[in-house]
């Protein structure tokens, strides 16, 4: 059943609800209703598949987090709250040691500022892709973790997929997932009966398929190479607690310096990858 | 338990909110639909995403210790197995579940 809500289903499907109560049609009506119902289990059937490597990882990390919390003393529904608020695996982890040290709000503001930077990057990637689709928009946004903007930036929805949807779909299942884990592992501690150690590298494992099948697609591999010698050569100079910053300025740097040899290789090649 | 008071807790919770928040909506904020995007904008949502998922890559190996316990190897010997597995089928989850099952013997069986 459909309610009315602003938004795509909005224009199409209220004049008909307010038919609804009346004896015109009823046929019709929900034959409309099942059409817009359609359009969100056609999404749906399309986003699940491939947010099951993030189900995975998510619950399993999640529930890491939520145990951890419970260790430090923290009340159950510390890790539950901050999983829907905050909704970022690595700054959470990072918070529990902030709340287990001395109150310091600038240096916290600092470091999580720091710590999420990166989400800056996704932004403007996503500008053309999240932007226009009405109510969605500012939570696909808020959604929006490494995870969920990695799948929804290359998944390629098929044209009798509504687009919009299957974004939300993928955000909002992902979300559910740490969340979930986070309750799981807070509530109930460890509960999967076999020997979980190196299950987190579904995450590494997901991303680096994902990289490697942008690879495979894209028409120029400077800005693949850019992202993985930069961040490598960071990483070494840096150390692992204070590469990201230096790597997002070096990115941004070779893609500004490099822009026209790039943006030559893509015409000659075809569209813009 | 934390030594700090429930209050201050609120507020270091609140900021790291505001610090994900405003680092997930500021590109949206400034490059409004009403403005067309700059074009270097443009190519640089066009060229960042390769450029990221190189960097998420190596985000996630970021604790990997190369000169001391195993040297990375389960770590390199997974990723080998996950870009075998999918160069030859193509098939994304199969890919992730067996380079993930290939990490999990490594490091719990083997090293």
């Amino acid at each position: 059943m459909i309610k009315p809500r602003c938004g795509r289903d909005f224009p199409i499907i209220y004049p008909f609800l307010i038919l609804k109560d009346t004896p015109f049609f009823p046929a019709l009506i929900d034959e409309v209703i099942d059409v817009a119902s359609s359009i969100r289990r056609t999404a749906f059937r399309a986003a699940f598949p491939k947010t099951i490597p993030i189900l995975t990882g998510f619950l399993f990390l999640g529930m890491a987090y939520g145990i951890l919390m419970r260790t430090k003393g923290f009340h159950p529904l510390y890790p539950t709250v901050m999983a829907m608020t905050i909704f970022g695996g690595s700054l959470e982890y990072v918070a529990v040691e902030m709340l287990l040290s001395s109150f310091a709000p600038v240096a916290t503001l600092l470091m999580a500022l720091m710590i999420q930077a990166r989400h800056l990057f996704y932004g403007i990637a996503m500008l053309d892709k999240y932007r226009g689709l009405g109510w969605k928009t500012p939570l696909l946004i808020f959604w929006m973790c490494d995870e969920s903007f990695s799948i929804n930036c290359t998944a390629e929805v098929p044209d009798e997929v509504d687009r919009g949807w299957f974004y939300l779909w993928v955000s909002l299942l992902n979300w559910c997932y740490w969340v979930a884990g986070a309750t799981i592992g807070a509530q109930v501690g460890a509960v999967l009966p076999f020997d979980t150690e190196g299950l987190d590298f579904v995450m590494t494992a997901m991303l680096a398929v994902i990289f490697l099948d942008a690879w495979l697609k894209e028409k120029q591999h400077w800005s693949s190479v850019i992202g993985l010698c930069g961040s490598l050569a960071c990483l070494l100079i840096f150390g692992a607690d204070g590469f990201m910053l230096p790597t997002m300025a070096c990115i941004l740097l070779a893609l500004t310096v490099l822009r026209g040899l790039i943006e030559r290789a893509e015409g000659k090649a075809g569209d813009a990858v | 338990m934390s030594p700090m008071p429930f209050p201050q807790q609120v507020i270091v919770i609140l900021l790291c909110i505001a610090a994900t928040m405003s680092t997930r909506f500021l590109p949206f904020l400034i490059f409004t639909s009403k403005k067309p995007t700059p074009p270097f904008v443009q190519y640089l949502g066009r060229a960042l995403p390769s450029a990221i998922f190189g960097m998420l890559v190596v985000y996630c190996l970021r604790n990997v210790e190369v000169l001391s316990g195993s040297h990375g190897l389960p770590e390199a010997i997974a990723l080998a197995a996950t870009f075998l597995l999918h160069l030859w089928k193509r098939q994304m989850l199969l890919s992730i579940a067996g380079g993930t099952a290939v990490y999990m013997l490594l490091v719990q069986l083997v090293f």
